[in-house]
């Protein structure tokens, strides 16, 4: 991280890169070493490292900036030199019209699409590229991820290396196949900088899906910028995919977290002292269940008992979580007054329109959309005012992007909202102060 | 006129007004592409523009696409004159960078002491040289 500390430095680059910043392997390589080299100067890399695979963000459009940049790209020759996954776009690109995504957006995406197309990239459409064992980063190999969940989730429960890389270097990284050996591509930049304290909290509340999320949103309000430890979860602990992903997607939606780690969970935290790389701890937090029940509560933003929209899968949903989805519903229909949307990838689509869940959930009258997800796309055709979810991403984003006001809820009082129409909490005896 | 020596990250020059953020930003979701306005309510600056200001924020938060949105604004004419942080990610510097590439326009970047960044109120006209790490300090003066 750029601190006081940091100096703009110098950086060895290789003859071929060199010819590629001189502009000799043309427009596009040109481009890309370009900023990967201005960062690598900043953020005082020695040397540029060659990447296994990039995930790209930039696919999304937002704005002009996006498609001009795209389109310089093209027009330079680019060609992706990694193995490279595209995150959500704009649109579902099959379903947009049922999504009533406005035509102006779908075509600027539309055009996007063709771009990220023509340098190579695989068409995955999704926020979770780690749940698919194809595009699974191993453990150590540096890549160049964009899209915060995902980079955390690859540091963190993978393993792999990646910075918290943003739109247009994701793209620069994937077309010139290298990136900045700095930050959290080094032994160094992985240490723990801040130790979080689980204090204690009852054994249940490890079972209850809900305090993935919640320890997230908590843990990345404190964390802010710097590397957390999080000590104290019991051995024996299911700490499912599922779960860290919700955890990441939360510690990365509060703060600026590319890597945590959490003592007897994840690679590289066997212990404390592993963690912080054998170094002292800067600084210790106790987090309790009084600080979770306070960041639960936050993450709803109204105590309305009305909502229009359950939202599920930010990040998209996987297999399990729509197997869970469709216990939960046991064969009962949503609320005539509730628009119920499910987002996931076109792979996890596939998977369960085959096991026969994507038959249910639709006779239940949810939705299964992919490529893109509710904050990130218009939802300007609709006349929602709540959103019902059991994702922190989804309650952190849903006001700043959408103008919505959230409920959060565990994925089972989501369902049974769903299905009465209005808000019910079921067991929250855990999460009320006594 | 207190001058603050701290590291340069984007060069270039910006003067304005202060404009601080109490707590960490995320251009994603956090200002309006609209009109540069401030939306995220936690920052204590929801509704006013950023456009022309020098913004202060300690650090970044959250989304990737928040280099994207920098972009944007700079695409727009409605960065900010400068931007000072205690710890800048490379999320925020890489939208100055990619400015600087994409319409020859780069927002100057520097990052301050934590007690510097303290002593900096809104409303104080601030000078940011990105190419020396300098602020000049012009404090507001209160009714």
């Amino acid at each position: 991280m750029m601190g006081r500390h940091s100096i703009v430095s110098t950086m060895d680059l290789t003859a071929e890169e060199s010819a590629m910043l001189r502009g000799e392997r043309g427009e596009a390589l040109r481009l890309s070493m370009s900023i990967l080299a201005r960062l690598g100067r900043l953020y005082g890399a020695a040397r540029l490292v060659p990447i296994a695979l990039a995930h790209v963000d930039a696919c999304l459009f937002h704005q002009e900036a996006w498609l001009e940049f795209a389109e310089r790209l093209v027009a330079g020759g680019a060609r992706v030199a990694v193995p490279t996954t595209l995150n959500v776009g704009a649109r579902d690109q099959a379903r947009w019209r049922e999504m009533r995504t406005p035509q102006a957006l779908a075509e600027k995406s539309r055009r996007l699409e063709e771009c990220y197309a023509a340098m190579g990239c695989r068409p995955t459409w999704t926020c979770a590229p780690y749940q698919d064992e194809e595009t699974l980063p191993r453990f150590g190999e540096h890549c160049a991820i964009a899209e915060s969940n995902a980079i955390a989730f690859a540091n963190t429960v993978l393993g792999a290396r990646s910075e918290r890389y943003g739109d247009f270097v994701d793209i620069a990284a994937a077309v010139a196949g290298r990136v900045p050996l700095f930050g959290l591509h080094t032994d160094e930049g992985r240490r723990g900088e801040i130790v979080l304290r689980l204090r204690d909290l009852p054994p249940e509340v490890f079972d209850d899906e809900s305090f993935y999320p919640v320890l997230g949103y908590a843990a990345g309000a404190v964390a802010g910028s710097r590397v957390p430890v999080i000590v104290g979860f019991p051995p024996g602990v299911r700490a499912t995919r599922d779960r860290l992903k919700a955890f990441c997607a939360a510690i990365a939606s509060s703060g600026a977290i590319g890597l945590a780690h959490v003592v007897g969970v994840t690679p590289e935290a066997p212990s404390l002292e592993a963690a912080l790389g054998g170094a002292v701890a800067p600084e210790t937090r106790p987090i309790d269940l009084r600080d979770l029940r306070r960041v639960r509560r936050g993450l709803s933003t109204t105590s309305r008992k009305t909502f229009e929209l359950l939202c599920l899968g930010s990040p998209h949903f996987s297999v399990e979580e729509t197997r869970r989805l469709v216990a939960a519903l046991a064969g009962r229909r949503i609320h005539a007054s509730i628009t119920a949307w499910v987002f996931t990838s076109r792979a996890v689509r596939e998977a369960i329109a085959a096991s026969g869940d994507l038959a249910l959930l639709e006779e239940s009258g949810v939705r299964v959309f992919t490529d893109t997800c509710a904050v990130v796309t218009s939802l300007s055709g609709w006349k929602f005012r709540t959103m019902m979810t059991n994702s922190a991403k989804f309650a952190h984003y849903a006001w700043p992007t959408s103008g919505l006001e959230v409920v959060f809820a565990r994925l089972e009082d989501c369902v049974e909202s769903s299905v009465e129409g209005k808000v019910v909490f079921g067991r929250e005896e855990l999460w009320r102060d006594s | 006129m207190a001058r603050l020596v701290g590291t340069p990250v984007c060069p270039g020059r910006g003067e304005g007004l202060a404009l601080k953020s109490a707590t960490p930003l995320s251009f994603w979701g956090g200002v309006s592409l609209a009109d540069g306005v401030v939306t995220d309510r936690a920052t204590g600056l929801a509704g006013t523009s950023v456009s022309g200001r020098v913004l202060l924020f300690p650090a970044s938060r959250g989304s990737s696409s928040s280099t994207g949105f920098l972009v944007e604004l700079v695409r727009r004419g409605l960065a900010p004159a400068a931007i000072v942080n205690v710890r800048t990610e490379p999320i925020v510097a890489l939208g100055s960078i990619v400015a600087q590439e994409l319409y020859g326009r780069s927002v100057p970047i520097v990052t301050i002491s934590e007690a510097d960044y303290a002593a900096i109120r809104t409303g104080d006209r601030l000078a940011v040289d990105g190419d020396a790490g300098t602020v000049e300090v012009d404090a507001r003066r209160d009714a």
